[in-house]
């Protein structure tokens, strides 16, 4: 059946929360009323990104952009825009309020600056229809790797693209998937798609697997092809409702079409996958810890070497990716090696999805060209620094990352730059946080996280973990003296070795990466006895922390 | 003040058993369904390594996982009942006794704590009357603080049981409450 216009209505978990799926039955429940649901169709999409200025509607072929959206607009844009052909002005999306507001979804800025490779499909299709994203090319891959591509040429390929891994460590996935081709091919393999997303910040893995489940699913089934594997595991947060519904449906329909399964397209190829469920624990995350969960024990690292590739899960060699690789490799395959290389740095192709968090205008999912630099990205595309407030640091990769101060805005957003200076692309986290926050107040919500995240095999880990945080709080009550400064330090080095897994060997990075920039800042907690930022709650501020900073204590 | 809240003593709000023992202390544990728990077991126990999804049955059915249960699903599986207390209290959706019927977890991560999720934290002690770790005296709320929840973009943000709450301000937190 045709129709006039669709009118998307984002359902990301985000905007859910304001009320989108109201929003969407109201849709459906007035169109009738205007003689128009024949002629307009209501799309339920994953996450257009903008969350900041959610619920989104976006109504094609025209692509107005609508933002915060309530359920009582809904009959001003049904019986303006749709009936009588008018945008309603006042819900342009239009940021800052003083802009003028743009009508068109490309002509958004947040928009306008982003190449979208894995987020091709997110906010256009229907993420519980597999027709949908059929219809966008899905499944094509496959079908050209399973009929026309021997396992080593997708292997090839894929190394051939440069693409290395969306989950932090930015390993090259060719390389991965060489090793586990070419290991133990006695019993079976594995692939296992990590969506444990516990690093602070990170919601990406979540809203792609909300909008484009299948992506991920056509990714894995070509790991499983390249490398001879006939399992694949996706191992998922509990916490991730909406992911798993949408992935549990995206498997019972792979399966019926026969893209999923025994001989998959005729080609005698089989491949399944099957959702195992996390239980809260961060370091279940780190692959190893992963496979120990699957396979049902306590979620504790192995040591390294053997590594995955030769044994993994259950043993036997394995792939495992982040959601992003993969979703990553079925255009991969589709539009070739050389295209993708187009697409970022030398020693880094492709795009990377970030998160933007804090204190910035446009909060939200954003995809962009790897190497592209901070400074584009907080000022071009995240809309900048709200309330006339001034940038203070960024801090990139997560909780395990680093802090970049204003001096590095022009860094280039990639693993190798990142490190340079200390710090991490990780998993594409980005908190922005302006110069009203007290630099103790903030780390102390780091060493907090690793304290209640270490699994406390090891002692370094667990003991470290507690002794970093007990400092923290020293140094915000402002009780804190030189010598507590020296002894995190020192506990500081032999925690970057001692500790068994890189939960615990992280876990004074953020620390430390916040000390080197903001020295004086921890001095005068230290020696001043003072919060310039008059947060933290040391002697003679502490009447105002508990006034109104009690936020500040978390 | 929040402060006390996050004044850490060993091993408690750490790893969340405080959550756990405070729980337990407040109510003697109620001998659970055991006729249930072999359900569960029967349905689960032929999948590849079945110990995760049947303890996550038995805590998304039941609410929490006994030491009778564990001992149920050890002996079931040919297990020693120690393995399966170490991977039960090994993760923190698993609760070892009863909780409230509602569990509020509050993200306490930085991009929720840089936009005030600890004036939320605070706004929800002082409606509830209770610390994090404690269930409140009619056993309808367990407050607890978690990690990430993946919806930093709508930061700060609150868990109660499956539901999601964002973008949250101390204001809000009455309303919120008085749906359950
Ligand atoms: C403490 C810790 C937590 C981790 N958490 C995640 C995670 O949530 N998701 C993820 O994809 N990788 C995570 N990793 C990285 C994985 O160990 C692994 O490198 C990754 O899944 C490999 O996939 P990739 O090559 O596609 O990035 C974590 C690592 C550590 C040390
Ligand atoms: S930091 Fe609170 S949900 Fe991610």
């Amino acid at each position: 059946m045709l129709y006039r216009a669709h009118v998307l209505v984002c359902n990301g978990t985000n905007c859910s929360l304001k009320a989108s799926p109201e929003i969407q039955k109201e849709f459906s429940r007035l169109l009738p009323e205007y003689g128009l649901d024949k002629e307009v169709k209501v799309v339920e999409t994953g996450c257009f990104g903008l969350c900041e200025y959610g619920p989104t509607v976006v109504v094609f072929p025209d692509g107005t952009f609508y933002s915060g959206v309530k359920v009582s607009d809904v009959r001003e844009i049904v019986s303006e825009h749709l009936y009588k052909g008018r945008v309603v002005k006042r819900l342009l999306y239009q940021v800052p309020p003083a802009a003028k507001p743009v009508q068109v979804y490309p002509e958004v800025d947040y928009f306008r600056h982003q190449v979208r490779v894995v987020l091709r499909n997110c906010g256009f299709i229907d993420p519980e229809s597999i027709e949908e994203y059929i219809a966008r090319g899905g499944y094509q891959a496959l079908g050209k790797a399973l009929t026309a591509m021997t396992p080593a040429q997708v292997v090839e390929e894929i190394k051939a693209s440069g693409l290395r891994g969306r989950g932090g460590a930015g390993f090259p996935t060719g390389l991965k998937w060489q090793f586990a081709a070419r290991a133990d091919g006695s019993g079976p393999k594995y692939v296992v798609c990590n969506a444990d997303e516990g690093e602070p910040g990170t919601f990406k893995d979540r809203l792609i697997l909300e909008g484009d489940p299948h992506a991920v699913l056509e990714g894995m089934a070509l790991a499983g092809y390249a490398v001879g594997a006939h399992q694949g595991y996706v191992y998922i947060r509990g916490e991730y409702v909406l992911s798993i519904e949408r992935l549990e449906r995206a498997i019972a329909q792979a399966r019926e079409m026969g893209l999923l399964g025994k001989n998959i397209l005729g080609s005698g190829f089989d491949f399944d996958v099957e959702i195992r469920l996390g239980a809260g624990a961060y370091v279940c995350g780190e692959e190893t810890a992963l496979f120990e969960s699957l396979e049902g024990g306590r979620g504790e690292p192995r040591i390294k070497p053997p590594y995955p590739t030769d044994a993994g899960l259950f043993g036997r060699p394995t792939v495992i990716n982040n959601v992003e690789t993969l979703a990553n490799v079925p255009v991969i395959i589709e539009r070739g090696a050389s295209w993708f290389r187009t697409l970022g740095t030398q020693k880094t192709p492709g795009t990377k999805v970030f998160t933007l968090t804090g204190d910035i205008v446009n909060a939200g999912l954003i995809e962009v060209p790897m190497g592209i630099t901070l400074r584009e990205i907080i000022y071009n595309i995240g809309g900048g620094i709200p309330n006339g407030r001034q940038f203070k640091l960024a801090q990139t990769g997560g909780t395990s990352g680093g802090v970049i101060p204003p001096e590095l805005l022009d860094v280039p957003m990639d693993y190798d730059s990142l490190a340079a200076h200390g710090s991490a692309l990780g998993s594409g986290a980005l908190l922005i946080i302006d110069d009203s926050h007290c630099i103790v107040d903030v780390a102390k919500s780091f060493s907090f996280f690793f304290l209640h995240e270490s699994c406390g095999k090891c002692t370094p880990c667990r003991e470290g973990t507690l002794q970093l945080h007990r400092i923290m709080e020293r140094i915000s009550r402002g009780e804190a003296t030189r010598t507590d400064l020296e002894n995190m330090k020192a506990l500081a080095q032999a925690m970057y070795v001692a500790p068994l897994c890189p939960l615990g060997q992280t876990a004074p990075l953020p620390l430390m990466s916040t000390f080197r920039w903001f020295e004086s800042e921890y001095l005068a907690h230290v020696v001043g006895k003072t919060c310039p930022a008059g947060v933290c709650p040391v002697d003679g501020t502490a009447a105002r922390a508990a006034a109104g900073c009690a936020a500040r204590e978390v | 003040m929040g402060k006390a809240s996050l004044e850490v003593t060993r091993g408690a709000a750490a790893c969340g058993c405080a959550a756990r023992t405070a729980a337990g202390n407040a109510r003697e544990a109620s001998p659970q369904d055991m006729a249930r728990v072999r359900e569960i077991i029967s349905r689960l126990r032929d999948r590849t390594a079945p110990l995760l999804p049947i303890l996550q049955a038995i805590q998304k059915e039941m609410g929490w996982i006994s030491e009778e249960a564990m001992v149920e699903v050890a002996e079931a599986l040919g297990m020693h009942p120690s393995q399966v207390y170490g991977v039960t209290t090994f993760y923190t959706l698993f609760a070892t006794g009863p909780k409230g019927k509602h569990v509020i977890r509050v993200c306490a991560s930085a991009p929720c704590h840089v936009p005030g999720a600890g004036a939320v934290l605070e706004a929800l002690k002082k409606a509830l009357g209770v610390e994090v770790g404690e269930t409140t005296p009619d056993g309808k709320f367990t407050l607890e603080l978690t990690s990430c929840i993946g919806v930093c973009g709508v930061a700060p943000a609150i868990m109660i049981d499956d539901q999601v709450y964002g973008n949250l301000k101390p204001a809000d937190i009455g309303a919120i409450l008085a749906r359950y």
